[in-house]
């Protein structure tokens, strides 16, 4: 892969366009196969081929039933924790202790540090510690598999598309760059002020404190939060708000796990992107912008797996890294 | 004659509707950035005017350093024993999600013995500075309504402290050392009402002076010594409604200096 597409990649993660590889960066054997794809055999083919799938629709509900399974478990076993005094993982999800090792929340502890201007050791350990973590499962892992704000966000899209595909909601885009601006002005305040003062509207430690401890008055401001994604912005916290998402996504730039996109296998009818949550990673599988005839898809991916389930080619799948050298 | 347009002139720029739909987009995007940075900094109201005053579980660093370095977990409301811990609602600004101690609820009576708090704290927001009771501060005990105390007046005390629906819970060393009993269950009756004193956790940090040399005068009153740590056990027994025993937090007791000077 080339350096400059690498780039581009990452660039994406800060709010840059998805764009088409330039001539200098497709491999040739993906320019054959694109010229390959685009001959009139072919494109006849395709067409059938998306046609069968509109007449016999394959629904595959694998990775998200997963995925919810982990989201439910994790923050159970904070819940389970306390209520029960099991002392399985102590804590919220901004800073906790599983099986008595430290775990902190990495932009909350860049905060705290911010704020207060000094190192603190406990959550130095805490933080590297969950940033081994997802950096193993690659891009914002964190957000689609442990994180509660996530799984609300996803019943509230499910409500905006209902709506939308009525009419009667219409989705406005944002422009990414928001999350990475938001990301410098919040750590600049933590620094400035000297208070932690994204923590005050940080859903997903409001959700989490919520479910551990009890509702308080805060989760208004997570129904808000979730009336807007509803009524207004398809996802707009988790697409182009939260600087947790931002710090996970360069965490787990270049992760072991990745989903691997198989240019021969696609036929670019756009199921994948339909369901993305940050569907400019998947720009590649629009037709003449893959780079390479297998790639890994952009950083700024959560590892949901709803594309890999969407997909009815199986032409995206989770890999691990280095795994078909090995074996 | 026809009328050339001069290249000066400039052409009104007509958006295609692609542009407008950006520049609608990037105006909505900045929009929403300036809503969540205000959004983030109302939190600072309720901290700068100090809207709500704290006592801080045993350890708690100054106020706004505590603020700053809390990452706001709730480790500390998990591992102590009476639950004396609470966590900040929105309506504390920056202290959302920051424990506090209602002494009047439920004080901190160091049933854990070793600051439990303390330990469990991630962040050294509770500093791990300090390893025993005697060495916490969590504010100062004051007798603030004299005219309702019933030493001050002389009379004795029987029945249930805080009333027999009190969740409260203390430990009675004589009943037992380890677990931490309702004050509900446990019911006085004093000739003199000393429940401050007697239920304080911490060596002569208050006691009854009598208030003449009369020894026909039954009138006592608690004095609070240097060594009160300000763990509200004497706010919570105290069985006057409203407590003639409070404490006083960091902040309130330098405000009260600031007044008087």
């Amino acid at each position: 892969m080339s350096v400059k597409w690498y780039l581009h990649k990452l660039a994406m993660m800060f709010g840059a366009e998805a764009r088409r590889p330039n001539k200098d960066e497709e491999t040739d054997a993906a320019r054959a196969m694109k010229k390959f794809q685009k001959t009139p055999e072919q494109t006849v083919e395709r067409r059938k081929i998306i046609q069968h799938e509109l007449d016999f629709p394959v629904v595959s509900n694998k990775w998200k039933f997963a995925r919810w399974t982990s989201i439910i478990l994790i923050n159970v076993m904070f819940i389970v924790s306390f209520a029960w005094d099991v002392q399985l993982v102590e804590g919220a999800m901004t800073a906790s202790r599983f099986l008595g090792f430290h775990m902190a929340d990495p932009t909350g502890a860049l905060q705290v540090m911010l704020a207060f201007k000094q190192i603190m050791l406990n959550l130095l350990i805490g933080t590297v510690t969950v940033m081994f973590i997802w950096w193993f499962f690659g891009g914002r892992a964190f957000c689609s598999w442990a994180c509660p704000y996530h799984l609300l966000a996803e019943w509230a899209e499910a409500i905006h598309l209902f709506l939308a595909k009525r009419g009667w909601v219409k989705d406005h885009p944002f422009h990414r760059g928001l999350r990475v601006v938001l990301w410098f002005v919040f750590m600049g305040l933590a620094l400035v002020t000297g208070y932690t003062a994204f923590e005050y509207i940080n859903p997903v430690g409001i959700v989490s404190r919520a479910l551990i401890y009890g509702p308080s008055l805060a989760v208004l401001w997570v129904v808000f939060l979730l009336s807007i994604e509803i009524f207004f912005s398809r996802r707009f916290w988790c697409r182009y708000a939260c600087p947790m998402g931002l710090t996970y996504g360069v965490i787990g730039t270049a992760a072991p796990i990745q989903i691997k996109y198989e240019l021969d296998k696609c036929v670019h009818e756009g199921e994948c992107r339909a369901v993305c949550l940050v569907p400019h990673v998947l720009d590649i599988t629009k037709m003449g912008y893959a780079q390479d005839t297998e790639e890994f898809i952009a950083p700024d991916c959560t590892r949901c797996g709803l594309c890999v389930d969407a997909c009815p080619q199986g032409a995206l799948s989770f890999t691990l890294r280095g795994l078909d050298k090995v074996i | 004659m026809s009328t050339v347009p001069t290249p000066e002139q400039p052409k009104k720029k007509r958006l295609t509707r692609r542009e407008l739909e950006r520049r609608r987009m990037l105006i909505r995007s900045g929009a929403a950035g300036a809503v969540a940075v205000t959004a983030a900094l109302v939190g600072l109201y309720p901290v700068k005017a100090q809207v709500f005053d704290r006592l801080r579980p045993p350890g708690a660093l100054p106020e706004n350093d505590f603020l700053a370095a809390c990452i706001k977990c709730g480790q500390c409301v998990q591992v102590c024993p009476v639950e004396a811990i609470k966590l900040g609602d929105g309506t504390e600004g920056y202290g959302l999600g920051v424990p506090y101690i209602d002494a009047r609820g439920q004080a901190c009576d160091f049933s854990c013995d070793a600051v439990q708090c303390v330990l469990a704290c991630p962040t050294g927001a509770l500093s791990h500075d300090i390893s025993a009771k005697e060495e916490v501060f969590i504010g100062k005990a004051r007798l603030a309504r004299p005219s309702s105390c019933l030493a001050m007046k002389g009379l004795g005390f029987e029945g249930h402290a805080r009333g027999q629906d009190f969740e409260g819970l203390l430990r009675y060393e004589e009943i037992d050392r380890w677990t931490p009993i309702k004050i509900a269950d446990h019911p006085y009756d004093l000739e003199l009402c000393d429940l401050c004193v007697r239920e304080c956790p911490i060596e002569d940090a208050i006691y009854l002076e009598p208030l003449s040399g009369d020894d026909g005068d039954a009138r006592h009153q608690p004095i609070i010594t240097d060594k009160c740590v300000g763990c509200g056990t004497c706010e919570m027994i105290c069985p006057t409604e409203p407590a003639a025993i409070v404490i006083d937090t960091e902040q309130s007791i330098e405000r009260q200096k600031g007044a008087v000077s």
